[in-house]
């Protein structure tokens, strides 16, 4: 019908499998479980059910829409990242610009500009905010207003671009097409959140970084940095250009950076004394919540494809 | 009501975005009254967009005669799009016929929205509570406040400003206020409780100036 690649194809179909175990399973628990309160696990399973029809939807019916797909969560985790970090009255133009960079970042990303997207945010708008700062004129604070709203667009809209750009590159994988690149990126960075949470739930004593987030143990992330570059080695060669050899390389970068993102926007929600960023997204949270090792893992990915396929 | 489906819920949950907390405290039928901080003109629409469209008729928020029904588009809208309930600021001293309005409302079973700090303000900061709120309802057994607070939309929309910035909001419902036998228990419980509902918020407050 929308003419799908045949392993992105079955690859979505497996997706959805996964969801409906998921949801039967939770069925299952309820029936033999009554007297237990499982709203949390079924908001979950809910919520992962819309993400996941609105993603493919967007892939499957066009680049463009895709596109415009990722530009609007690029929108939503700005103004969530925007609405929990103090910023000043005179701050408030500023941001509307902010705003207004996002679809030009996604129209470059869509035309395949990439000169243009490379350099836009890092250079041409980190150069121009400060200048329209300048202008309203409010000098108290300044520096910490600049850092922030650069900090804040860099994460949400510049790192998160990079999806949509790999929607946009040669297909060097009939088999798969662009849209085999991000079901990967998308797939492992979220299949690394839950086999490290599952690893650690198992095995985990020894904690990383207690100061920042107590959850998270060396078991945790090493069980799932070892699954995630095993797995990623298997299924890289089905959904990209990449080998075996560099699948398995592709999984410890997503795997190792899914971290970090984690637990960066675990220390900005824990410097901001919250525990979860909105409330967009029922059972997990904001949008920040389930794009944080994204945030992370986009850019890397993408460049390291980018460096040795491109 | 077709303004209400087709502008002001798509904006208030696309462009603002609201964290909601205590949604079960929200009243389900009049007569009741809620009672918000006011930061912005987009508090009222958020409050009524809380509610289900088919109930959007029954909700009238309290709004100043002299500022609203000043000029022909902003006394068409409050009228028409809005429904407020005109309330002459400057008439202190009959308290009877101030609320008059009110009172055959809330008998007609509808939910008033009314703002205690009685203005705006600055973006951001409580003003003084007014005690409007306590003899409106001294004589009434039958009606009960409920306090709503709201941070964020003073980002979004400040007063004197017409730009508006996207910004996420809180909304926090508390439960009722009991009945009190003097305005100014009424008030100091009415302030220690929308101290209590800011701590459910998210979203950063704005910095004192």
């Amino acid at each position: 019908m929308f003419n799908i690649p045949q392993n992105s194809l079955y690859t979505m179909l497996l997706v959805l499998l996964f969801l409906c175990i998921g949801t039967i399973t939770r069925l299952v628990l309820k029936a033999k479980f009554p007297q237990k309160d499982y709203t949390e696990l079924r908001q979950r399973i809910q919520s992962w059910w819309w993400m996941v029809a609105i993603l493919f939807f967007a892939l499957v019916f066009s680049k463009t829409t895709a596109i415009i797909l990722f530009a609007l969560i690029s929108y939503l985790a700005l103004k969530e990242f925007l609405s929990i970090v103090p910023s000043r009255p005179a701050d408030r133009r500023v941001i509307f610009w902010a705003y207004i960079i996002i679809p030009f970042q996604y129209y470059w990303a869509a035309t395949s500009w990439y000169g243009m997207f490379i350099i836009f945010i890092p250079v041409y708008v980190f150069l121009f905010l400060p200048m329209r700062m300048v202008l309203v004129g409010e000098t108290k604070g300044f520096i910490r207003s600049a850092g922030v709203l650069h900090w804040a667009i860099m994460l949400t809209v510049f790192c998160l671009s990079h999806i949509a750009y790999l929607l946009v590159l040669e297909d060097k994988n009939p088999q798969a097409g662009p849209i085999g690149l991000v079901l990967f990126l998308v797939i492992m960075t979220q299949l690394n959140d839950v086999s490290q949470y599952i690893w650690g739930k198992l095995f985990g004593k020894h904690k990383i970084i207690p100061k920042v987030s107590p959850n998270k143990t060396w078991e945790g992330f090493l069980g799932g940095l070892v699954t995630i570059t095993i797995l990623s080695g298997l299924v890289a060669p089905i959904l990209t250009p990449l080998g075996f050899a560099y699948g398995l390389l592709a999984g410890l970068i997503i795997s190792s950076s899914g971290f970090i993102g984690d637990v960066v926007i675990s220390s900005v929600k824990r410097d901001l004394q919250i525990k979860d960023s909105g409330s967009l997204i029922p059972g997990h949270g904001g949008i920040l919540d389930r794009m944080d090792s994204m945030m992370f893992t986009a850019p890397l990915f993408f460049h390291f494809l980018y460096y040795v396929k491109y | 009501m077709f303004f209400f489906a087709l502008i002001v819920k798509p904006l208030v949950l696309f462009i603002l975005g609201l964290n909601k907390r205590g949604q079960n405290n929200l009243p389900v039928k009049g007569p009741a009254i809620i009672a918000a901080n006011h930061n912005s003109h987009l508090d009222t629409l958020v409050l009524m967009s809380l509610f289900p469209i088919a109930k959007i008729h029954k909700i009238r928020p309290v709004a100043a005669a002299d500022y609203f029904l000043r000029s022909g588009f902003m006394k068409w809208f409050s009228t028409y799009c809005i429904d407020i309930i005109p309330l002459d600021r400057k008439n202190r001293v009959n308290k009877k016929a101030l609320f008059a309005e009110c009172h055959k409302a809330l008998d007609n079973g509808d939910i008033l929205i009314l703002f205690p700090e009685g203005s705006r303000g600055t973006p951001e900061q409580m003003s003084q509570l007014k005690k409007g709120v306590f003899h409106l309802v001294k004589d009434r057994d039958d009606t009960q406040v409920t306090p709503v607070v709201l941070r964020g939309l003073g980002r979004a929309l400040p007063k004197g400003t017409a730009l508006f910035v996207p910004f996420n909001c809180d909304v926090v419902i508390g439960q009722p206020v009991p009945a009190q036998e003097k305005a100014d228990d009424f008030i100091k419980l009415l302030a220690s409780r929308y101290d209590n509902l800011f701590q459910y918020c998210v979203t950063h407050q704005e910095p004192e100036q």
